[in-house]
């Protein structure tokens, strides 16, 4: 590609330049050429939520830093995801730089070409600092930012790990440890379970479609795999069975009544009252838990990975990632602000106010960064041990959103009392077909 | 004679509505012939979609709640409705003020009232089960089971749209003479009489458009729906027009959404046709009384 060719003078400046900065241990940052863009104008389409914020907050020091203007916008999830489709498939984005949701876009927008391929920027070092490298980003991030042919389509930005959330004085009164397997989790939310009290041991989505992302945690650890190697769902077998009894048991006997339509809000309303005893959800959560406006638990809440289950541990991953639509024509330009949006710098400040967690151990691991979180260390630790245990928590197919519905549905139907094997049995005769058509289109 | 030389007026507006009416229609029809995913080719298929519907259980599934929801958002409202504007059609101290009170549910946005309902129902914390503890009545699910869900649902609309039917109702009402109810009077009939055999007939002409009204805003109902259940708990609430949604927007299967669209067209189209000739007959039989 004639865009990013590299004269020999730059390459040569470049590694003349790394050369002396390495010896003075001087800022990557002026290896760079940062203003080489200067005065070209951006498009950010967002999600709302944290990482927008983060974004938006201090996208002032980008332009400073390169002269670069970001115009960007913020959009709840669901319409951001259904707008970004729509436009890309016009072939004329009104973007240049793209947020998405790797669990749920990440194939649908690779088997539609709609993202530049980032590896010839990354190589550059013109464009590229030093420490920008694909091997400081974590085994699952890398996973979701590289298609097949080992291409990057894009940074990831933030990873969102399943944690358990327990009420810590509800555990001392009952005199229960915390739990470190599935069965151990069961046992403690019945012996926290007091109906009368109005008081229940575990609290988790309910909603159909949405609370896939915490069955799929239990179907982990119960030795789950989503799909064979000719890319068959695998979502009735023994594992799911398993999986799904605990659901089931867990949802029904121990769980506040009506939690079948509870999706992560009314999870997350029945814990801070504490109402609930234990919660296991995105790790997020922890700002609105500690935030004494919104909490009656503040201080009282205990952050751990999700327990054991008998083929292993695991903690269900789902992230996010900056990418640049094929069709945009400040491609290097967008390529500093994703590099921008994903440094050493935002990336502590996300961390550190809770709103996310980098991909990237050089921030994870920085004992700077980590003095400054503002969120107990309890929830830092379980952060960083989830990283270490952490699987990717849906199946990568285009009809990721189907998936959802149709075994999602089969989850909630099994909390009126239907038998789990007949019900997953029945949602992957009817995914298969539509799995197949997705695949063939 | 020259021919009249109107019709380029007509014109822009046929422009107008080939454009955003007729083209759209034509376009919907035709993509509801293809296989159309966003992302990849779209390839003709006749009328496959239409055979995927007829085997399609959440579809049919959601024909059936479309019908239980909108009946009961039509007749639940309709009643209250009636009750109310009888009631507010009285002379008493207040009235104007307390009318006003009435009405407010029908000004507020409907998507933020369905996030306060959505907490008011919460089986834990909701202040509705509160209200029920208050008078012994054990905690109920509302939205969080689905067999009481779409009732639930119900509430909130019936809540929200009861104050426009008495309003309709009470123009109805004050366009009414006072001579059958004196003639009534000294004939003694009771209240109830009164109300079955003046009131409502003469009053029925304005619950036939408050029912209209509440007809079509009930069955394209989104907002509250969407917003409280997103048609949950399992698809218990799952109305054509949430699948419809999802199909289109979240599955971006175009082609299957559009066939979805043009089967819910021509419900809407049969709907309205048995509310025509409801009203013709209506029609025919004031004729026919007054003959």
């Amino acid at each position: 590609m004639a865009d990013h060719k590299i004269s020999r003078r730059t390459l040569l400046t470049g590694t003349a330049a790394a050369g002396a900065l390495s010896l003075t241990g001087f800022p990557a940052r002026a290896e760079v050429n940062w203003k080489k863009y200067a005065g070209t104008k951006l498009e950010v389409i967002l999600a709302k939520g944290p990482r927008g914020d983060n974004l938006q907050k201090y996208v002032k020091e980008f332009t400073e830093l390169t002269g670069i203007e970001v115009e960007s916008e913020q959009i709840p999830e669901q319409q951001q995801r259904q707008k970004c489709v729509i436009e890309l498939t016009s072939g004329r984005p009104s973007f240049d730089v793209v947020h998405l949701s790797y669990h749920v876009q990440k194939r649908q927008f690779e088997k539609a070409g709609w993202l530049a391929d980032l590896t010839p920027y990354m190589k550059d070092p013109t464009l590229t600092a030093p420490d920008l490298v694909e091997s400081d980003f974590s085994a699952a991030g890398l996973q979701y930012a590289k298609n097949d042919k080992g291409q990057m389509l894009s940074l990831p930005w933030s990873v969102d790990y399943f944690i358990l959330y327990y009420n810590k004085e509800l555990f001392q009164k009952k005199g229960v440890a915390v739990p470190k397997t599935l069965d151990e989790m069961v046992a403690a939310a019945e012996k926290l379970t007091d109906p009368k009290e109005g008081i229940y041991g575990f609290v988790g989505r309910g909603l159909r479609n949405a609370n896939m992302t915490l069955w799929t945690n239990f179907f982990l650890d119960y030795g789950g795999e989503f799909l064979d190697a000719k890319g068959n769902i695998l979502t009735d077998g023994p594992e799911a069975i398993a999986a799904t009894k605990l659901y089931q048991t867990l949802l029904t006997k121990v769980a506040p009544p009506g939690v079948a339509g509870f999706n992560w809000m009314e999870s997350m309303a029945s814990f801070t009252q504490g109402r609930s005893a234990m919660w296991i959800d995105g790790v997020g959560w922890a700002p609105p838990l500690e935030d004494p406006a919104a909490s009656r638990v503040v201080g009282k809440v205990g952050y751990t990975v999700v327990p054991a289950g008998p083929k292993g541990q695991y903690s269900a991953t789902y992230g996010d990632g900056i990418g640049i639509a094929a069709a945009s024509k400040n491609k290097e330009a967008a390529y500093l602000l994703c590099q921008w949006i994903v440094s050493k710098k935002q990336g502590a400040r996300l961390l550190q106010a809770g709103g996310g967690v980098p991909f990237r151990n050089s921030i994870l691991n920085d004992a700077e960064v980590q003095s400054g979180v503002k969120m107990p260390k309890e929830w830092l630790q379980s952060v960083i041990d989830s990283g270490k245990i952490s699987k990717l928590g849906l199946p990568v197919v285009i009809p990721v959103a189907e998936f959802r519905d149709i075994v999602g549905a089969a989850l909630t139907a099994t909390l009126s009392g239907a038998d789990p094997a007949a019900e997953l049995k029945k949602a992957n005769d009817q995914f298969r077909p539509i799995l197949e058509r997705s695949e063939k289109a | 004679m020259r021919p009249p030389s109107y019709w380029p007026f007509v014109i822009p507006a046929l422009v107008v509505v080939l454009a955003i009416i007729i083209f759209p229609w034509v376009f919907t029809i035709w993509m509801s012939l293809n296989e159309w995913k966003v992302g990849s080719p779209t390839t003709f298929v006749g009328v496959s979609n239409y055979l995927r519907l007829t085997g399609d259980p959440r579809f049919i599934e959601a024909i059936g709640h479309t019908l239980v929801y909108t009946v009961l958002s039509v007749l639940l409202p309709l009643v209250f409705g009636t009750f109310a504007a009888v009631v507010f059609h009285q002379k008493f101290a207040g009235r104007g003020f307390l009318r006003g009170i009435f009405i407010m549910p029908m000004m507020a946005t409907p998507v933020a009232i369905a996030l306060v309902w959505t907490m008011m129902f919460h089986p834990q914390l909701g202040v509705l089960n509160y209200l029920l503890s208050l008078v012994g009545i054990p905690a109920q699910l509302w939205v969080f089971h689905p067999a009481t869900v779409i009732p639930s649902l119900v509430l909130v609309e019936t809540w929200q749209w009861t104050p426009l039917v008495m309003l309709i109702v009470l123009g109805g009402l004050a366009a009414i003479p006072t001579e059958p109810y004196e003639s009534a009077q000294i004939d003694g009939a009771s209240l109830w009489q009164v109300f079955r055999f003046i009131t409502l007939p003469l009053i029925m002409p304005f619950l036939f458009i408050a029912g209209m009204i509440r007809m079509i805003d009930a069955v394209k109902s989104f907002d509250v729906i969407f917003a409280i259940t997103q048609g949950g708990p399992g698809s218990a609430s799952e109305t054509i027009n949430i699948y419809l949604y999802s199909v289109a927007f979240t599955y971006y299967d175009l082609g299957y959404g559009s066939a979805i669209a043009v089967v819910f067209f021509l419900l809407i189209v049969l709907l309205a046709a048995v509310m025509l000739y409801a009203r013709q007959r209506m029609l025919w039989t004031e004729i026919a009384s007054d003959a």
